[in-house]
């Protein structure tokens, strides 16, 4: 079993991509959830604009949508620059943009399941608790979200599996530099470029279906637990 | 407390075009299916916007397209009881109970948690969630709900309708006590003769989006076959009995009213027991002298006070038997043989009551 041992490169590959996923899922929750509401119960002009935008990033090749972020958020790209002035936010070749590539390839599959389980939420139950006095938002908080739950953390699970595994957006937006952009799925391709490489692109394959499963099976747990709950004890 | 509504608003196959007032107590809105009644209680409870209209209750303007006034639901402090009681499922029932008590400053607070859940026998359902409960206990809690919010006003839209005889038998006696406690005035909508008879003290009858009568219920209940549409035979009176005792005799429960002894099948009443009763016009023989040799038990004195012509062969008379006020349907063809004027004495044979327990 010698050779399931990783080195330290590789593990830092694994600690990068899942700290990359992580910042990528919790940033863009609060917009999904947003994005996801907005698109399910409010009506306004360009409704299908924002929705063909939101899922623009399932359909063009990854390779495109790094190219375009790179033009957006690299460091001479007018966002880039923005967001360096005034948050001191840098994206090109670090890890924040790994975790931004991720977070834009991952956005469309999570608002979708948060879209689909809010639109399975009874409008009418928040209308019963605007009669008991609850202003909108803390309707939004107490019933419309908690009621949502289950699809905001499959929505949630499948976005962090997604922007662990993501590849071409971040490779081209970012490049590939190990400990700082090098994720596992850059480290596979890399394993893959050089002879003798496949040992490590195993092992990390291994970890990448391991972490993929332990994704899906948590998120059918929780999901589980909270429609027992709502069926009543 | 003082409710005013006067409504304009285009609802598919017909326009609504409403106003009435309530002065408190509990008002029924009372139609066929499809009339409006919904409608104007959503507009009253602010989940629909009237398309010109103004609604307020004791002055305090909730709409007024006028001056385009329109106070949102959440600010209007209106208790709804929906149909289908609507609790939210991941919530247990003591957190859908306590739901709106926080919006509401501790002065105002009148609905008290351990009092209501008492009074509607909700105690031992405190910690489960709302899923599996029955209909009825659903619609128990949805009722507690609103009234531990506190409410200015309540809202029912046909809370029994979902619910079997015996459901509906947990409920009505609750709703009784609502109403004549005081504590909260209701607006409570139903096409249900037998509900409206037994629970309002007001009624505002809808038709195809019209007010087509309104007034004290007893005014309202005897004038029903004088309206068009469903509720055309089923007018009739109200009268309160109190109960004496089982007769060992006969096996029927007796009671007493003004107008004299009823006779009613056997009940587990005790004395002192009163109880509403519903009688059909349809259901009341006239004659113009007493009668010997016949099965009917429940034969009263009284003395004619009105006749009202209704549909084209037949006519309501109003009857006063001491004090009872009875009106009974005959035909017009009847009325002339028996040579019916106003202030004749008669004898009214009631063939059926409805006895509604309470």
């Amino acid at each position: 079993m010698e050779w399931l041992q990783l080195s330290p490169d590789e593990w830092t590959a694994v600690r990068l991509s899942i700290w990359v996923a992580s910042w990528a899922t919790a940033a863009s929750l609060p917009f999904g959830i947003l994005v996801a509401y907005a698109l399910a119960r409010w009506s306004f002009p360009g409704k299908a604009f924002l929705n063909g935008l939101v899922h623009l990033p399932l359909i063009l090749p990854p390779v495109v949508t790094g190219y375009l972020l790179l033009l957006a958020f690299g460091r001479r790209g007018p966002l880039g620059q923005f967001f360096e002035t005034v948050f001191g936010l840098v994206f090109s070749f670090r890890w924040t943009g790994a975790a931004l590539a991720g977070a834009v390839m991952a956005f469309p599959l999570m608002v979708r399941a948060i879209r689909l389980s809010i639109e399975a939420v009874d409008p009418r139950l928040e209308q019963a608790a605007g009669t008991l006095g609850a202003p909108p938002a803390f309707i939004f908080a107490t019933v419309t979200l908690p009621l949502a739950l289950p699809g905001i953390i499959a929505g949630t699970i499948l976005a962090f599996a997604k922007a662990m595994g993501e590849f071409g957006a971040t490779i081209t937006f970012v490049s590939n530099i190990p400990g700082q952009t090098q994720t596992l799925p850059s480290a596979i391709y890399t394993f893959t470029q050089v002879p003798g490489g496949d040992a490590g692109a195993m092992r990390l394959t291994l970890i990448a279906v391991a972490v993929a499963m332990a994704a899906l099976v948590a998120s059918e747990i929780l999901a589980r637990r909270v429609l027992r709950r709502m069926e009543g004890a | 407390m003082s409710l005013e509504v006067a409504l304009r608003h285009k609802l598919g196959a017909f326009a609504l075009d409403i106003a009435f007032s309530s002065p408190g107590g509990l008002t029924a809105l009372f139609g066929p299916s499809g009339s409006g009644k919904t409608s104007v209680i959503d507009m009253i409870g602010g989940l629909m916007r009237p398309e010109s209209g103004r609604i307020s209750t004791d002055g305090r303007v909730l709409v007024d397209t006028a001056t385009d006034t329109f106070l949102p639901a959440h600010k209007r402090r209106i208790g709804y009881v929906f149909q289908d009681a609507r609790l939210f499922p991941h919530l247990t029932v003591r957190q859908n109970l306590t739901y709106g008590r926080r919006f509401v400053a501790g002065a105002e607070r009148y609905g008290d948690f351990d009092e209501t859940v008492a009074l509607l026998g909700i105690g031992h359902l405190l910690d489960r969630r709302p899923a599996k409960l029955s209909g009825g206990e659903k619609q128990r809690i949805a009722i507690g709900r609103a009234l531990i919010a506190s409410p200015r006003l309540i809202l029912m839209d046909e809370p029994l309708a979902s619910l079997d005889d015996a459901r509906k038998a947990e409920i009505v006696p609750f709703i009784e006590r609502l109403r004549d406690e005081a504590r909260v005035p209701i607006v409570y909508v139903s096409h249900s003769v037998a509900e409206v008879a037994r629970l309002a003290s007001d009624i505002v009858v809808l038709d195809r989006g019209r007010v087509s009568a309104a007034g004290p219920a007893r005014d309202i209940l005897a004038g029903l076959d004088l309206l068009p549409g469903a509720a055309g035979d089923e007018g009739g009176s109200r009268l309160l009995l109190n109960f004496a005792r089982l007769d060992a005799q006969s096996g029927l429960s007796l009671f007493q009213s003004p107008a004299g002894n009823w006779h009613l099948p056997p009940s587990a009443h005790r004395p002192g027991d009163r109880v509403t009763v519903f009688v059909k016009a349809s259901d009341i023989l006239l004659a113009t002298k007493p009668l010997e040799g016949i099965s009917a038990l429940n034969v009263f004195s009284g003395r004619v006070t009105a006749l009202r012509p209704t549909r084209a062969h037949e006519i309501l008379v109003d009857l006063d038997c001491n004090g009872d006020l009875l009106t009974a349907r005959i035909t017009r063809h009847s009325a002339e043989r028996l040579g019916l004027f106003e202030g004749m004495a008669v004898q009214a044979i009631v063939k059926t009551v409805r006895l509604k327990e309470s």
